[in-house]
């Protein structure tokens, strides 16, 4: 807690600042001021949390599942065989280049509106750094230690849970915290694109609107739910890799 | 025990063999150390006899039998301790014996056998990053016990340790040695440490190697530190030293 005081107090004197410039301004539809945005997330807690917050976490939770069986899975047999490295690499690297919100409409038109567009979007952003950032944990494997192993009889199954996934687990774990924001933010723009319900829809409605607190309140807890949800991975990280502690 | 029978072998990557028609025995029960300049070769001995390379041609047998028949007949201890960060120090010690699939009671039943052996059953649970360098080997040096083989392949296992760090460790290992019975190879490139620790030294003193040259050392077991001052054996340093170094220069 003291170490994060002086980020605290930065916030704080943002907010303030903030505060100031939007009571100055008096134009709620540009620059909603901070209180008018938690009056608005109060006056909205029934639609908010009942409807449009389930919504959209249902497609984050999906996506990033999917997404993080996905990346797995790429990851293993990527390093499994070369072949199969040589193969996918260049293509999962190029997928990154298509403009997802540009293609996002096309999935709409494909899946409908209903939740597996939005998945859709969701899994095309995030399975990209899972993929990468484990398959580079399972590269990080010491050759020496794979070695002394193989010196013991070791078979590649061996090796792999043995040595290689216990190397890759804490960048599976950054792999995951990095995939949550992402994993919000596709679903929210799937939601923009078209939608009954979320977050992102219903930030989309109230522009439309000209209710400028009510596109941030949204937004305010889009960014919460992802902070709880880092915060929830990084509690079983620190269970889960206990000797990483002190590095 | 251990026996070379006309070894050839080259890296793919050189143009040059490493090891040419190389024949040597090492006894049982012996300790020996193999000594030669850094990028000789000595290295390259541990990793055919251990199957990380293959000759081009020749056999090495271990008791009689040819290694690429066998399995768990060599213990290799690398030059770092390569304990792995996240198992406890008994876990790490589990790990030579999960591969061979030894049930899980008698692996806790030697684990603490041979912890406590080494003088670190206090540790068991610890992490490796809570164990000093010295401890850290004696661990590493434990686990390749617990590959239940006969022949130790001991690769520099000391090089990275403070002096005094060193001096214990290698009267430990011959306490250890003299407790196990098991035949040692020892790698180092340190001639005092060579002749403190071996009964008999394997000089490199070519590339390619055709041969090892076998010095014997006149000192009886148990040893002492002040044996190492005898007229005798400042000689034989002396003379080892000059060997290895006329490797070392250019030619």
């Amino acid at each position: 807690m003291k170490k994060n005081l002086p980020a605290m107090i930065f916030v704080f004197i943002l907010l303030i600042l903030w505060q100031a410039g939007a009571m100055g301004m008096n134009a709620a539809y540009i620059l909603p001021s901070p209180i008018q945005i938690i009056k608005k997330l109060w006056e909205l807690r029934v639609p908010l949390f009942s409807v449009h917050l389930p919504a959209t976490m249902t497609i984050t939770l999906i996506g990033l599942l999917i997404s993080i069986v996905l990346g797995l899975f790429l990851a293993v047999i990527m390093d499994l065989n070369e072949t199969i490295e040589k193969a996918l690499y260049p293509i999962i690297i190029a997928s990154q280049t298509i403009p997802t919100t540009a293609i996002a409409p096309l999935f709409v038109l494909w899946f409908g509106y209903g939740i597996w567009s939005k998945i859709l979007v969701t899994i095309l952003i995030t399975f990209f750094p899972i993929t990468i950032t484990v398959y580079d944990g399972f590269k990080s494997t010491k050759r020496e230690m794979e070695e002394l192993l193989i010196s013991f009889g070791a078979s590649k199954k061996d090796i792999f849970i043995k040595l290689k996934w216990p190397t890759a687990l804490p960048y599976f774990f950054s792999a995951i915290k990095m995939a949550i924001p992402l994993s919000i933010i596709g679903a929210a723009i799937g939601e923009w694109l078209g939608a009954q319900k979320g977050l992102g829809y219903f930030s989309r409605r109230m522009m439309t609107q000209l209710d400028g607190a009510g596109v941030f309140a949204p937004i305010v807890l889009l960014s919460v739910a992802a902070m709880v949800i880092v915060a929830l991975v990084g509690i079983l990280e620190k269970i889960m890799i206990k000797w990483r502690q002190e590095l | 025990m251990l026996e070379f029978k006309n070894v050839t072998f080259k890296y793919d990557e050189d143009d040059y063999e490493m090891l040419h028609d190389l024949s040597f025995q090492v006894r049982d029960g012996e300790f020996i150390s193999l000594i030669g300049a850094s990028g000789c070769g000595k290295s390259t001995i541990f990793r055919l006899i251990t199957k990380l390379l293959n000759p081009s041609s020749g056999s090495i047998t271990v008791s009689g039998r040819d290694i690429r028949a066998q399995k768990n007949y060599a213990g290799y201890m690398p030059q770092k301790d390569l304990l792995f960060p996240w198992r406890t120090i008994e876990k790490n010690l589990y790990l030579p014996m999960e591969i061979q699939k030894v049930p899980k009671n008698l692996m806790s039943e030697k684990a603490q056998e041979v912890l406590k052996e080494v003088g670190l059953l206090d540790y068991r649970d610890k992490y490796p990053k809570d164990l000093s360098g010295g401890m850290r080997q004696r661990i590493s040096f434990a686990r390749t016990l617990l590959t239940s083989s006969d022949l130790l392949l001991l690769d520099e296992p000391f090089s990275a340790l403070d002096s005094l760090t060193r001096m214990d460790m290698q009267e430990w290992l011959l306490s250890q040695w003299e407790h196990f019975h098991k035949t040692i190879m020892f790698i180092t490139h340190d001639v005092e440490e060579a002749i403190f620790l071996s009964k008999r030294i394997y000089l490199i003193t070519e590339t390619p190697i055709r041969k090892l040259t076998v010095v014997d050392v006149p000192l009886e077991y148990p040893r002492t530190r002040s044996q190492l001052k005898n007229p005798d054996i400042i000689d034989l340093k002396e003379q080892l030293i000059c060997r290895l170094r006329k490797q070392v220069s250019p030619q």
